[in-house]
Formats: C-alpha cells, sequence, structure tokens
C-alpha cells in the first residue's frame, strides 16, 4: 500500500511521512495533479493559514483531481486544516471556496479563551467510527488551531467531538471520506492508532 | 474534559550535543540530543524544545542536523530556535522538521519577523521567546543569551508580540534559570494574565511543588526543564502523577 501526501508547500508534510514510515507505510508526495488521479489512498495534511492552502490546490491545479479521487471512493483523510478545507469555506478567508464537500461555514474559536487551542485535550465520542477503533475513551490528542467546524450544520458526519470555548469537530467520517482536527502525527501513540485505523481503511 | 498543562523538556544544545549552564553561563555537556529526545517521547513528555544557544553561521548545518535526528524520533511536537534571524533562517528548521519555531533576539531587532514567519507558518508555529529579569517592580527584556538589556518591558513586548502573530509565549526567567529554586511565579503571572496565547514558563524547575505552582498561581500553560530531566533527577511520569494528585489537568502517559 502507498499513501499519497499532497504537498502544497507548507504544512507538515515532513512529520506525517515520519509518523507513517514509523508504522511502516510508503508515502508519496504529490504536487501534481497526475498522481493523485492514480492513489490508494490520499491524505491532507495542513497547518498555518486556510488561505495558503486553498490558493495553493487551485494553483497547482490539484483540486479537481483531489473531488475525482474522492468522489470514486478512494480512501481520504484531512488533517487539521485538511479537515477545514472539506467544508463549504472559513471565516478566516471568507471569499475562498473550500473543496465543499460537506455544509457549512469554519468559523474562530471564542476569543473567551487563549487561542490557538494548543495542546493536548481529550474527545468526547459521539458514534463508533473504525477511526477510533482501540482508542480509549480518555485518549488525549494534540491540537493546534484557531479555527473549527463549530456549526457544522451536517452532524451527522459528526464521530466526535472537543471542546475548548466552545464544542467543535474533532473527528468525522464520511463514506470515504475522514477527516481530524487534531495532529495524529503529533499524538504520540494514541495518533499512530488513528493513523493505523485510517490504514485499515485502506487495506 | 480540559486542555492538559504540558510538561516539555528542553534541550539547549551548541548545536551537536546538549549543554547546561547557571543563568546563561557556565555550561557544561549533558548529553546526546537524539538518545534524550527518544527518551522524552517514551516517557510521556509532551512536546519538546531544542534551542540552539551558541547560534553561530558556521554550526548552522549541524545544528539542523540534529534537528532532522530528532525530528524523526518523535511522536510529538517539536520547537526549535535560537539564532532565527530570517523568514529563511524559520524555513530552514521547519524543513528540517520543527513544528515551531521560537524567535528572541532577532524579533526584538525587527519586531515585523514576527508577523512575516505568522503569515508563512500560521501563528501555531510561531513562539516568541521572552528572556525575563527582574527590574525593580516590573521586568525587563534580556537579549543576546540572557546578556544584554534591551530596554523594552517584558509584560508590553509579550502583547505586543502576540498581537504582531505570535502563538505563544516562552517565557524564560533569567534570574531563575539554572538556580533549581523554582519558577519565577510573579514574572509567569503577569504575562500569562495579560496576554491572550499560552504561555510556556522556563527557568529554575526543581521540584514537582514548583510546577504544581507554576501551573496553580503562575497560570502557566506549559512548563519546560532541563537538567532535572536529562540528569534523571525527575521522571517526567512521577512529576505528571503528582500534579494529576493535585487536580491538575495532565496527560497521563499511556
Amino acid at each position: 500500500m502507498n499513501v499519497t501526501l499532497l504537498d502544497y508547500g507548507a504544512g507538515n508534510v515532513t512529520s506525517v511521512e515520519r509518523a507513517l514510515q514509523r508504522l511502516g507505510v510508503a508515502s508519496t508526495r504529490a504536487s501534481a495533479p497526475e498522481p493523485i488521479a492514480t492513489a490508494e489512498a490520499l491524505l491532507l495534511p495542513g497547518v498555518g493559514h486556510y488561505a495558503t492552502l486553498i490558493r495553493a490546490l487551485d494553483e497547482r491545479a490539484l483540486r479537481q483531481p483531489l473531488l475525482e479521487a474522492i468522489r470514486r471512493g478512494v480512501p481520504f483523510l484531512g488533517i487539521c486544516l485538511g479537515l477545514q478545507a472539506l467544508y463549504e469555506s472559513s471565516e478566516e478567508a471568507p471569499d475562498l471556496t473550500g473543496l465543499d464537500l460537506l455544509p457549512g461555514q469554519i468559523r474562530a474559536l471564542p476569543a473567551k479563551v487563549k487561542l490557538p487551542h494548543m495542546g493536548w485535550n481529550q474527545l468526547s465520542i459521539k458514534r463508533n467510527s473504525p477511526l477510533l477503533a482501540n482508542i480509549g475513551a480518555d485518549a488525549y490528542f494534540y491540537f493546534a488551531h484557531s479555527y473549527a467546524a463549530v456549526d457544522a450544520n451536517d452532524r451527522g458526519v459528526c464521530v466526535a467531538t472537543c471542546t475548548y470555548g466552545e464544542e467543535f469537530v474533532a473527528v468525522l467520517e464520511r463514506g470515504n471520506i475522514s477527516a481530524v482536527q487534531f495532529h495524529p502525527e503529533k499524538s504520540g501513540a494514541a495518533g499512530a492508532q488513528v493513523l493505523r485505523n485510517f490504514l485499515g481503511l485502506v487495506a | 474534559m480540559r486542555l492538559a498543562r504540558r510538561i516539555i523538556p528542553c534541550l539547549d544544545t551548541d548545536g551537536a550535543r546538549v549543554v547546561k549552564g547557571v543563568n546563561f553561563v557556565r555550561l557544561r555537556d549533558a548529553g546526546d540530543p537524539v538518545a534524550l529526545a527518544m527518551r522524552y517521547n517514551a516517557e510521556g513528555a509532551d512536546e519538546l524544545v531544542v534551542l540552539d544557544i551558541a547560534a553561530s553561521r558556521d554550526r548552522r548545518p549541524t545544528f539542523l542536523e540534529t534537528i532532522r535526528r530528532v525530528a524523526a524520533e518523535l511522536a510529538i511536537p517539536l520547537t526549535a530556535g535560537g539564532g532565527i534571524r530570517s523568514l529563511d533562517d524559520a524555513r530552514a528548521v521547519v524543513r528540517a522538521g520543527a513544528d515551531k519555531v521560537t524567535v528572541n533576539t532577532a524579533a526584538v531587532a525587527r519586531p515585523a519577523l514576527i508577523s512575516e514567519l505568522s503569515r508563512e507558518f500560521g501563528a501555531q508555529a510561531v513562539v516568541l521567546a521572552i528572556d525575563a529579569k527582574r527590574a525593580g517592580s516590573r521586568w525587563h527584556v534580556m537579549v543576546r543569551g540572557g546578556r544584554d538589556s534591551a530596554s523594552l518591558d517584558a509584560v508590553s513586548w509579550a502583547k505586543h508580540g502576540a498581537s504582531l502573530g505570535a502563538g505563544e509565549i516562552l517565557l524564560t526567567s533569567v534570574d531563575r534559570d539554572g538556580t533549581q529554586s523554582g519558577f519565577d511565579i510573579p514574572l509567569t503571572a503577569a504575562i500569562s494574565r495579560e496576554v491572550l496565547v499560552p504561555v510556556m514558563a522556563s527557568g529554575g524547575a526543581k521540584l514537582p511543588e514548583h510546577f504544581a505552582q507554576i501551573f496553580i498561581e503562575g497560570a502557566a500553560d506549559a512548563a519546560l526543564a532541563a537538567s532535572i530531566f536529562h540528569d534523571s533527577v525527575q521522571p517526567i511520569r512521577e512529576l505528571k502523577n503528582f500534579l494529576a494528585a493535585k487536580g491538575i489537568e495532565v496527560r497521563l502517559p499511556c
């Protein structure tokens, strides 16, 4: 199995690559449309500004091949901004259109808490999902973000939430689309288990 | 369900080896950064900070190689810094595998550097390191490894840095660093209550009680220490159990 990592020139691609290496899984970076069209599994990592990710997807002509691969049923995992990109848009860059696979707008976490939401937090699990198999209910995951899916209209996709200032989508799943707001590649043993679970979905 | 307070070992390096000094001077060798990183990753450290305290131009490639080797072993976040003067310096450190970069002296000299880094990597990747020294009832910002005063108030600088796009403050008490007499609680509380970003407290840790105090009274979001972890004086697991028993939210190692 080979995981195709979308490399848009920023973000945490190296960390994800290393986390997959530790699990003994080969990965290939893709920054052009062609490798996406033939991918067995797709992973969209991301940190930083929403606009950087969305603009890079368009400038490198990755949006269409990515959407087509997802439509074909290729297993997809979005990490952090990679989760946020799945929605219609984000308050962080309201003029841009996201991948628009899920309804709703990504919003800023409330200013009553220190931002970014930075560090290890726990999940509130809403429904069973293979993504969270063999993970204890008290497991911690590493978060580093200021925006989140807080008013996602389509709550059906939500597997687990986290609460910091307000409740937001931490893990989601719809068909072959999976995404996490935290960084599994930086979340110790629990994070490694999430990646292993995703790879299990691929196999 | 609350955000856990973080325990962060800090590796001060001369580029290749971990070193430790008292009040920023009198350095001694404290081990191999990769071996220490692997140990902390396994022991339940929440994050790791690696600083190049020599920060000389000719040692830079050595430091970047250290970052690469450390990052390869870590399943927790890695912050790296020391001598970052430009966007290019920061890119090199991020490309080597750091999740966050710290800026200190260069940001004092040219605050716009903070905004440039924040635009490129996001606020969550930009840590403003402040070395603060008490001066009467306030604290001065110290630069160049704690040697020179920048004639800048530490609380105002922290607020300014956060407004420019720093996503976190790494606050070191120059007075307490290396003394093992406890964190500087008034300094940390003053900054943590004023800024709207997380604060990592550093300098002076020895006893588990010091960590409890800096989280409860100092309102720190994370606490850093070096020699007590390097010398195995304070196992991280034991420290976290102590804090949990005090009702402080910590990520207990699994």
